[in-house]
C-alpha cells in the first residue's frame, strides 16, 4: 500500500508564489501568520495526516459507521483519531480568536484541509460540517447563542451538522416542511424527519449542534418561509454544562457507495414534546444564512476533488513504480519494466498530476481571494462569487475522472478491493452530488454569477480581460508560447460561449440552462489552464535564474501538458453551448 | 533542572536517498529535510520531564547550515523553550558536535544532556559518548525507560540479551533508544508559539571550537543490488550452501 505524503512542496509554491501568501498575511487581522509560520504549520498538518488519519482510513471504508438503537459507533480509530484532531487544535485553525480560534486565513485552512481530505475524506466532513456551522453561527446568531456555542464548537468538542434535506426537499428546498413552533420563553420546539445528515450522529463529539431548517406556523411558503433554528443533542446549562437529552435522535444512517467513515444520519426531531432550538437571526431568513453554510461548504468540497484526486495519483503512482509488466513500445532492449514506462500508463499519470495541480491552484487561489474579500476588497469578493461554483463544480467532476483513472492504472486489480484504489473512486462519487449537484453549480454560474449579476457578465469580462492580458504576455517567451497559444484559443472559447448565454440567457432560458454544466467545465478548464500558465512563466523565471530546484522543471512540465492536452477541450465544450443545447430537447418526452 | 538536548537535521525517512553521481556523497539538493527521529524522542522526554515538574528548561540545539533554524522550530513546537543554533556551512563530524556541546555545557550548565542514540543520515552513534567523554560525565546509551530521583538517573537500556538498568550520578548524558517514547503531534497553538520562542544564534568561533573535518570519505556507494533467492531442498543443503558458498558459518 502507498502512504500518503503531503505534496508540501507544490503547497507551497502555490501558496507563496500564485496565490499570494506573504501578501494575505501583511492583511489587518492575519498579523499573527508569516510564511514561515505556514511552513511550519504545513510540517506538522502532513505528519498528522499521515501519520494519524491515513492510517484508519481503510478501516473507515471497510467498517464504516454502525448504528444501533440511534447510537452511532464511528469505525475502528476515528474516536481517538478524532479527539487527537481536537487536542493538537486543528479544528480551531481558521476561526476568531475572540471564540478560541487560531485566526488562520482560508487559504492557509485551504492546503490544512486538503491534507485531511486527502488523507482521510469521510474523517475530514466533520470538521468541515462543524466549520459551516461556526460560520452561520458567527454571522447570524446573537450574542447570546454565539457565546454558549461557539466555544466548544471552534475547540471541536461539539461537532456541528446541518439539516437541510428531506425525503420530498433535496434540491428545492422550497419544499422543507419541518415545522417550528414558538414556546414562549424565547425557545421553539422543531418537528420533523431530515435526511443525508453528514456526521449527524456520532460518537466523537461530546455535543452535536444541528442547524435546522424549518418552517413557523404562519410563515410565506416558498423559500422566504425558511428560519434556521439551533437545535442541540444535548441542552446546554447556562454554565456551559451538558443538560438534558433534547428531543431528537438519529432513526437509521445509509449504506452508501463510499465515504463509510462517514456516518449519514436519518433526524428524526420531536418524535415525543418536541425538539428544543433557538431561533438563529431572524424569522424567515433561513435560506439566507444557510448559504453562508453553503458558500463555505461548497468551495471545501471542491477541495475534497483535489484531495481524493491528490491521493488517488499518489496510489496509482506507487503501483506504477511497482509494477513490472512486459518492455514499453520502443524500447529495443526487449527488457521488462514497471508499467510507468509505458506511454499511456505515463499519460494517465501526467494527467492525474497536471489537472489536479491545476484543480489544487484554483483552490487556493480562490482561497487567497477570500482573504482579501473579508478585508474589504470589492473586486476579490467578485472573483470568489464567480469562482466558487467552478470550484465546487470543476473540481469534483474532474477528481471522479481522475480517481477513475486511478483504478484504471492499476489494471485488473485496480477493480479489487484489497488494492484501496476502488476506495478513492467510490468515495469522490459523492462530491458531485452533494452542496449541490453540479448541476446546480452550473445554474449558479450562469445565472447569478453570469447573466443575473447586476452587471450582467461584468466578474466574467474583468477575469478574461486579465487572462488575456497575462496569455499576451506570455506569448513572447519562447518556453512559453505554446502554452500561451493555446491559452488564448481557450479564452476566445470561453468569451464566445459567455456572450451566446448572456444573449440567449433570457430569450431561451432552457437552452441556457441545457448548457450551463459544459459551461462550468469550460471556465474551470481555462481558468485553470491560465492559472497553470502563470505557475509555468515562475518556474520559467526561477530556470532562467538557473535554479538547481528540479521542481520547477516539473511545473513547466506539467503546465505544458495541461494546456496541450487540457485548453483544446475548451473549444468543444463552446460549440457545445452555442451549437447543441437545443439538441437536448429535439427528442420529444415520449421518445425517450 | 535544566536539560540540553541537540537535535539533528538529516535527511526525511521517508525519502529515498540517492548518491551522487561522482560518489562524493548523498545528493541533498532539494531533498525533504526533517528533525533526526531519534532527537524527537530525545526532545519528548525532555519536555515530558518538564511536565513532570523535574526539568525546569528545555533547551534545543542544532549545529549546521541557517536551515537548521527549522528544526529548532520543530523542537520549540514539541515544547523546548528556546534554542541555539550553532551555525557554520562546514560539514560537520561527531566530534566537532561533541566539542560545540561541551562549549554549551560550560555556558548553559545544565544536569542532562539527552540526545538521540545515533543520527539515521550517517548513523554513527558517537557524538552522545564523545560529549560524556569530554565533560568526564557519567553516560547511558540506548535508553528505553529514564527516571530521574535524588539527583540520579536511573536508565534502563536495551542491549541484547535483554534490558539492563544503570544508576547514573547527575549530571550526565543520556542518549535514546526507540521505545523510549512516542512523541506526540505538536499542536497548533505550540507550532504558533514556536515562532516567538528565543532562538540564539552563535558561531563554531564564538564558542573557541575548530570545526575543522578529521575524517575524509572517500567514496559513498549504493549498497549492491540484492540478487534473487534460491530454494533448497533441506536442511542439509543450506547448511551446505551457507558453509560452502556464502562461507558465513
Amino acid at each position: 500500500m502507498s502512504t500518503y505524503i503531503a505534496p508540501i512542496r507544490d503547497m507551497q509554491f502555490i501558496l507563496n508564489e500564485v496565490a499570494g501568501l506573504e501578501e494575505v498575511c501583511a492583511l489587518p487581522g492575519n498579523e499573527e501568520c508569516s510564511v514561515e509560520l505556514v511552513e511550519s504549520i504545513l510540517e506538522e498538518a502532513a505528519k498528522f495526516a499521515t501519520g494519524v488519519l491515513d492510517p484508519i482510513n481503510r478501516a473507515g471504508d471497510s467498517t464504516g459507521s454502525v448504528c444501533k438503537d440511534g447510537v452511532v459507533t464511528t469505525a475502528p480509530g476515528f474516536k481517538e483519531a478524532y479527539k487527537l484532531f481536537v487536542e493538537t487544535g486543528w479544528n480551531s485553525m481558521p476561526f476568531s480568536p475572540e471564540f478560541g480560534g487560531q485566526g488562520m486565513p482560508a487559504v492557509v485552512s485551504m492546503a490544512v484541509n486538503e491534507m485531511w481530505k486527502s488523507a482521510n475524506m469521510a474523517f475530514g466532513l466533520c470538521p468541515m460540517l462543524t466549520g459551516g456551522a461556526i460560520e452561520a453561527i458567527a454571522h447570524h446568531a446573537s450574542d447570546e447563542l454565539k457565546q454558549k456555542y461557539l466555544h466548544k464548537m471552534v475547540e471541536g468538542t461539539w461537532s456541528g451538522t446541518m439539516n437541510l434535506t428531506e425525503p420530498s426537499a433535496g434540491s428545492d428546498l422550497a419544499a422543507i416542511c419541518t415545522k417550528a413552533k414558538a414556546v414562549g420563553d424565547g425557545s421553539y420546539l422543531v418537528s420533523g424527519t431530515k435526511i443525508f445528515i453528514t456526521w449527524g450522529e456520532n460518537d466523537c463529539a461530546e455535543n452535536i449542534i444541528h442547524l435546522v431548517l424549518a418552517r413557523l406556523p404562519d410563515a410565506p411558503p416558498g423559500l422566504k418561509g425558511i428560519s434556521l433554528f439551533i437545535v442541540p443533542k444535548f441542552l446546554v446549562n447556562d454554565d456551559g454544562s451538558l443538560g438534558a437529552r433534547n428531543d431528537l435522535i438519529c432513526a437509521s444512517i445509509e449504506h452508501k457507495m463510499g465515504i463509510h467513515g462517514s456516518p449519514t444520519a436519518v433526524m428524526s426531531f420531536g418524535e415525543n414534546a418536541g425538539a428544543i432550538g433557538y431561533l438563529v437571526g431572524d424569522e424567515n431568513k433561513g435560506i439566507g444564512y444557510m448559504f453562508t453554510m453553503m458558500n463555505h461548504a461548497r468551495v471545501n468540497v471542491g477541495l475534497e476533488g483535489v484531495g481524493i484526486a491528490e491521493r488517488s495519483y499518489q496510489h496509482a503512482l506507487w503501483y506504477a513504480r511497482e509494477r513490472v509488466q512486459g518492455a514499453p513500445i520502443g524500447d529495443k532492449s526487449g527488457i521488462k519494466k514497471p508499467i510507468l514506462h509505458h506511454p499511456d500508463v505515463r499519460r494517465m499519470l501526467m494527467d492525474m498530476k497536471s489537472r489536479t495541480e491545476a484543480m489544487r491552484t484554483l483552490a487556493y487561489y480562490a482561497a487567497a481571494n477570500i482573504d482579501r474579500a473579508h478585508a474589504g476588497d470589492a473586486a476579490a469578493q467578485a472573483r470568489v462569487d464567480l469562482l466558487t461554483p467552478v470550484v465546487k463544480g470543476w473540481s469534483t467532476e474532474q477528481g471522479v475522472e481522475l480517481t477513475s483513472t486511478g483504478v484504471q492504472v492499476f489494471g485488473g486489480v485496480g477493480f479489487i478491493e484489497e488494492t484501496g484504489a476502488c476506495q478513492y473512486y467510490r468515495d469522490s462519487r459523492i462530491t458531485t452530488i452533494y452542496e449541490g449537484t453540479t448541476g446546480i453549480q452550473a445554474n449558479d454560474l450562469i445565472g447569478r454569477k453570469l447573466a443575473r449579476e447586476k452587471v450582467p457578465g461584468a466578474a466574467m469580462k474583468t477575469l478574461i480581460a486579465e487572462m488575456t492580458a497575462d496569455a499576451e504576455s506570455f506569448a513572447g517567451n519562447a518556453q512559453l508560447a505554446g502554452i500561451a497559444v493555446n491559452l488564448k484559443n481557450g479564452i476566445n472559447s470561453l468569451s464566445t460561449a459567455a456572450e451566446w448565454l448572456l444573449a440567449n440567457y433570457d430569450s431561451k432560458p432552457q437552452a441556457a440552462a441545457a448548457g450551463s454544466v459544459p459551461f462550468l467545465k469550460l471556465t474551470g478548464i481555462v481558468v485553470g489552464g491560465w492559472l497553470m500558465a502563470k505557475s509555468a512563466a515562475i518556474a520559467v523565471k526561477h530556470i532562467a535564474a538557473g535554479t538547481t530546484d528540479d521542481f520547477y522543471t516539473a511545473k513547466l512540465a506539467t503546465a505544458t501538458y495541461f494546456a496541450a492536452h487540457q485548453l483544446p477541450f475548451a473549444a468543444a465544450y463552446s460549440a457545445e453551448i452555442t451549437g447543441g443545447s437545443e439538441s437536448v430537447f429535439a427528442l420529444p418526452e415520449n421518445l425517450f | 533542572m535544566k536539560i540540553l538536548v541537540p537535535v539533528k537535521r538529516v535527511v526525511d525517512y521517508n525519502v529515498k536517498v540517492r548518491v551522487k553521481a561522482d560518489g562524493s556523497g548523498i545528493d541533498l539538493a532539494n531533498v525533504k529535510m526533517s528533525m533526526n527521529p531519534f532527537d524527537e524522542i530525545a526532545i519528548e522526554e525532555a519536555v515530558r520531564l518538564k511536565e513532570a515538574g523535574i526539568a525546569t528548561e528545555v533547551i534545543a540545539v542544532s549545529c549546521g547550515v541557517t536551515a537548521c533554524q527549522e528544526t529548532l522550530r520543530t523542537a520549540m513546537a514539541i515544547g523546548a523553550d528556546r534554542g541555539i543554533l550553532v551555525e557554520t556551512d562546514v560539514e560537520l563530524q561527531p566530534l566537532a558536535v561533541a566539542k560545540l556541546l561541551q562549549a554549551l555545557c560550560a555556558k548553559e550548565q545544565p544536569q542532562l544532556v539527552i540526545c538521540g542514540k545515533q543520527a539515521i543520515d550517517d548513523d554513527a552513534n558517537q557524538t552522545g559518548q564523545m560529549l560524556a567523554a569530554l565533560q568526564n560525565w557519567p553516560q547511558a546509551t540506548f535508553a528505553s525507560k529514564v527516571l530521574i530521583a535524588n539527583g540520579k538517573a536511573s536508565v534502563t537500556r536495551e542491549i541484547d540479551g535483554g534490558l539492563e538498568t544503570l544508576e547514573i550520578s547527575l549530571p550526565a548524558v543520556v542518549s535514546t533508544d526507540l521505545r523510549l517514547n512516542e512523541p506526540r503531534y505538536a499542536t497548533l497553538p505550540n507550532i504558533m508559539k514556536a515562532k516567538k520562542k528565543p532562538l540564539d544564534t552563535v558561531k563554531p568561533a564564538d564558542l573557541g571550537v575548530d570545526v575543522t573535518p578529521r575524517l575524509t570519505t572517500l567514496k559513498v556507494s549504493e549498497p549492491p543490488k540484492r540478487s534473487a533467492g534460491i530454494k533448497v531442498a533441506d536442511v542439509a543443503e543450506l547448511v551446505n550452501k551457507l558453509k560452502n558458498e556464502a562461507k558465513v558459518i
